[in-house]
């Protein structure tokens, strides 16, 4: 319990930070990101605009410390402002109609690389030498060498507009209605399949090779040679006794991989065009829409520090000798 | 094979045998730049270089790097003409005439890459450089003075662990003025923490040793001590954080030019890929528009990964000796910091 609590302080502490950061940006960087959203929509907004703009970012004569007080106060509320490229949608709700999108990429791509890459580290591990495991290796990290927006970009090429196999942008069929029906739901996962596997592709050699390394430790254990001579099946050796204990690391990984999920993702997005938040996020910087574009920052670090979290609960759970610290 | 050489500096007193420097002398700063050393550090440099020319990894990795380099000095010899110039039709593909095709707008794409080589490894080294000495200081710091220091510094190191990467880079590139310096300065910012860590891990077991603790009895400075005792038996670990760093740095450069925060009047490999896929390279099915730059950053990254191999390979007797120690070069493992580097010595 005390472990949990101190954890529960250190995250809140990187989320002070990430707010503090948010607020200290706009204000102490050269250039005015009002005068900058007015020199680049001057044909729309008049100068009683830019001081009610002003007004919403907050940016007044107060002193500072009011404004960070209030500003503090607002992102625990919830109130983080008003969309400029989407005015007067508020930013909270520009985010929530798009995180859903990005939860679903990331996840889906998450959870694949997860399952597959351990499995096959596991089994490379197994026949350390054999053909998996000499093979595998180099070609992944070769693979993963690549960025993987170019891997995204090649996919689409190749399986989008030469092969034809698969649809180019979005998330589904422009004129279909989000709805829980066959058609639908079909038309979303033939849209995931590229962007998932490109993210799949880049981030699978990470956990098979860290699978692979924790295995061959594992597997020189003397409580393996223990099982071996008691005759046990090399299947209930390998995953009841061997994987099971190299799984731990692949679980702290697993809490870092959570924030690709929701921030990481963001490359990927802008390549298929994937209506998640990491396009929403370019699309702000296009249009200098900085309310949204801090909202969205503030979102992706919430999330991937409650993710954390949540493993690190986890965690202490499955290995009891973290308690004991 | 500067890359090699410049990690694998040796140092000064690595041992508690060899003789403590006079006290009270100023440390001039720069790390590793005494040619004294005890038995141990005269062994370790010949020792690794030769183990890295031998490993054939590292020699692939090496020659990838040299061509590259090369192709990025010698870019004004190879391809005279300013790359942005337009010189041909629109969007034709490889020919006699322009080996690599030309973009939608008629550059030639060949220039482009040769000439995109220079931003992309000067970018990615001085990342490489600058985001691994702000780790050592802090890493070194943290472990050498402990206690309320290094929960502060530990502290830092954690948060900017956490926040995510990518999009804290887009915010801060957002509000930031455009420009190579930007780049370097947001990849520095957001790139140095992972290796903080694993240098605080590995300095605080040096921190135990016997000759570190005879150095601070004989009154011998902090700064001296921590980077002329202890950072020279870190040489393959600070060796291996850079080569991730700069790995790091190349890809995230071409991340954010390829979103567009970059400069994009500068010619990269990440600019290229912008402008490809800004003009439609992917739709109109110019596919050698958007390869070569893409490829070029896959294999000197890839390079790059191998020569770490080779490092890994050589200084953990672990891994070397069949039996696998848990750190290999697996991309986004946490450091669990078995401490390998230390074995070498005895």
């Amino acid at each position: 319990m005390r472990f949990i609590l101190r954890n529960l302080g250190f995250y809140l502490i990187a989320f002070w930070t990430s707010i503090t950061l948010n607020f200290l940006l706009p204000r102490f960087m050269p250039g005015d990101p009002v005068s900058r959203m007015f020199s680049q929509a001057q044909d729309q907004m008049r100068p009683e605009q830019m001081d009610e703009l002003r007004r919403l970012f907050g940016l007044d004569d107060r002193p500072l410390w009011e404004q960070y007080l209030s500003y503090v106060g607002n992102v625990f509320t919830g109130e983080m402002g008003t969309s400029i490229s989407r005015f007067p949608t508020p930013v909270s709700e520009v985010i929530g109609s798009q995180i859903g999108w990005t939860l679903l990429l990331g996840a889906t791509a998450l959870l694949i690389a997860v399952v597959v890459g351990n499995l096959l580290g596991v089994l490379a591990a197994w026949r350390r030498g054999g053909p998996l495991d000499s093979a595998l290796p180099p070609l992944l990290v070769f693979v993963g060498s690549f960025p993987y927006f170019w891997l995204a970009m090649g996919a689409l090429y190749l399986f989008g507009v030469t092969l034809g196999w698969f649809p180019l942008r979005h998330a589904f069929d422009v004129g279909l209605t989000p709805e829980f029906s066959w058609p639908f739901l079909s038309n979303v996962a033939s849209h995931l399949v590229l962007p998932a596997l490109t993210i799949v592709l880049v981030t699978i050699g990470g956990w098979m090779l860290g699978m692979r390394n924790t295995m061959i430790a594992t597997v020189a254990e003397d409580y393996i040679t223990m099982a071996e001579a008691k005759g046990l099946r090399p299947g209930r050796i390998m995953f009841r006794y061997a994987a099971r204990n190299a799984l731990l690391p692949s679980v702290t990984n697993f809490g870092m991989a959570l924030g690709f999920v929701v921030g990481g993702a963001l490359l990927t997005e802008v390549v298929f065009a994937y209506p998640g938040v990491g396009y929403q996020l370019l699309d702000a910087v296009q249009g200098l829409d900085y309310p949204l574009m801090q909202g969205i920052f503030l979102t992706i670090t919430a999330a991937v520090l409650v993710a954390n979290f949540v493993v690190d609960i986890i965690y202490v759970r499955l290995d009891p000798r973290v308690r004991a610290r | 094979m500067p890359v090699i050489d410049s990690g694998a500096e040796p140092g000064a007193g690595s041992t508690a045998s060899g003789t403590p420097p006079a006290p009270g002398r100023p440390a001039r700063g720069a790390p590793g730049a005494a040619p004294t050393a005890g038995p141990a550090a005269r062994r370790a440099r010949p020792g690794l270089l030769r183990a890295l020319l031998s490993s054939r990894k590292a020699l692939f990795g090496g020659v990838v790097l040299v061509l590259f380099a090369a192709v990025a000095l010698l870019a004004p010899v190879l391809s005279p003409a300013d790359p942005a110039l337009i010189t041909g039709l629109a969007a034709q593909p490889p020919s006699a005439e322009h080996p690599l095709g030309t973009t939608a707008k008629g550059q030639d794409v060949l220039g482009l890459t040769l000439w995109g080589a220079r931003s992309s490894l000067l970018v990615g080294f001085t990342v490489g450089i600058a985001a691994t000495a702000l780790a050592i200081v802090v890493g070194m710091a943290a472990a050498y003075f402990g206690r309320v220091v290094d929960d502060l510094l530990s502290l830092v190191v954690n948060v900017f662990l956490l926040l995510p990467g990518l999009p804290l880079l887009v915010i801060l590139a957002a509000f930031l003025p455009a420009g190579t310096g930007t780049v370097i300065a947001v990849l520095v910012i957001t790139g140095w923490a992972g290796s903080a860590r694993v240098l605080r891990a590995q300095a605080l077991s040096i921190r135990g040793k016997d000759f570190v603790a005879a150095a601070v009895v004989t009154g011998e400075r902090p700064a001296r001590i921590m980077f002329r005792e202890i950072l020279p038996n870190m040489a393959s670990v600070v060796m291996t954080t850079f080569l991730g760093c700069v790995i790091f740095g190349i890809g995230a450069q071409a991340g954010l030019e390829f979103l567009g925060l970059g400069d994009a009047s500068v010619v990269s490999w990440g600019t290229n890929l912008y402008w490809a896929s800004n003009d439609g390279a992917l739709m109109t099915g110019s596919w050698w528009a958007f390869v070569p730059s893409g490829l070029c950053i896959a294999l000197v990254a890839f390079a790059l990964a191998m020569v770490n191999y080779a490092v890994d390979e050589i200084t953990n007797p672990r891994l070397r000796g069949g039996r696998a120690g848990r750190r290999a070069a697996a991309v986004g493992a946490t450091p669990v910091a078995p401490a390998h580097t230390t074995e070498r010595e005895g």
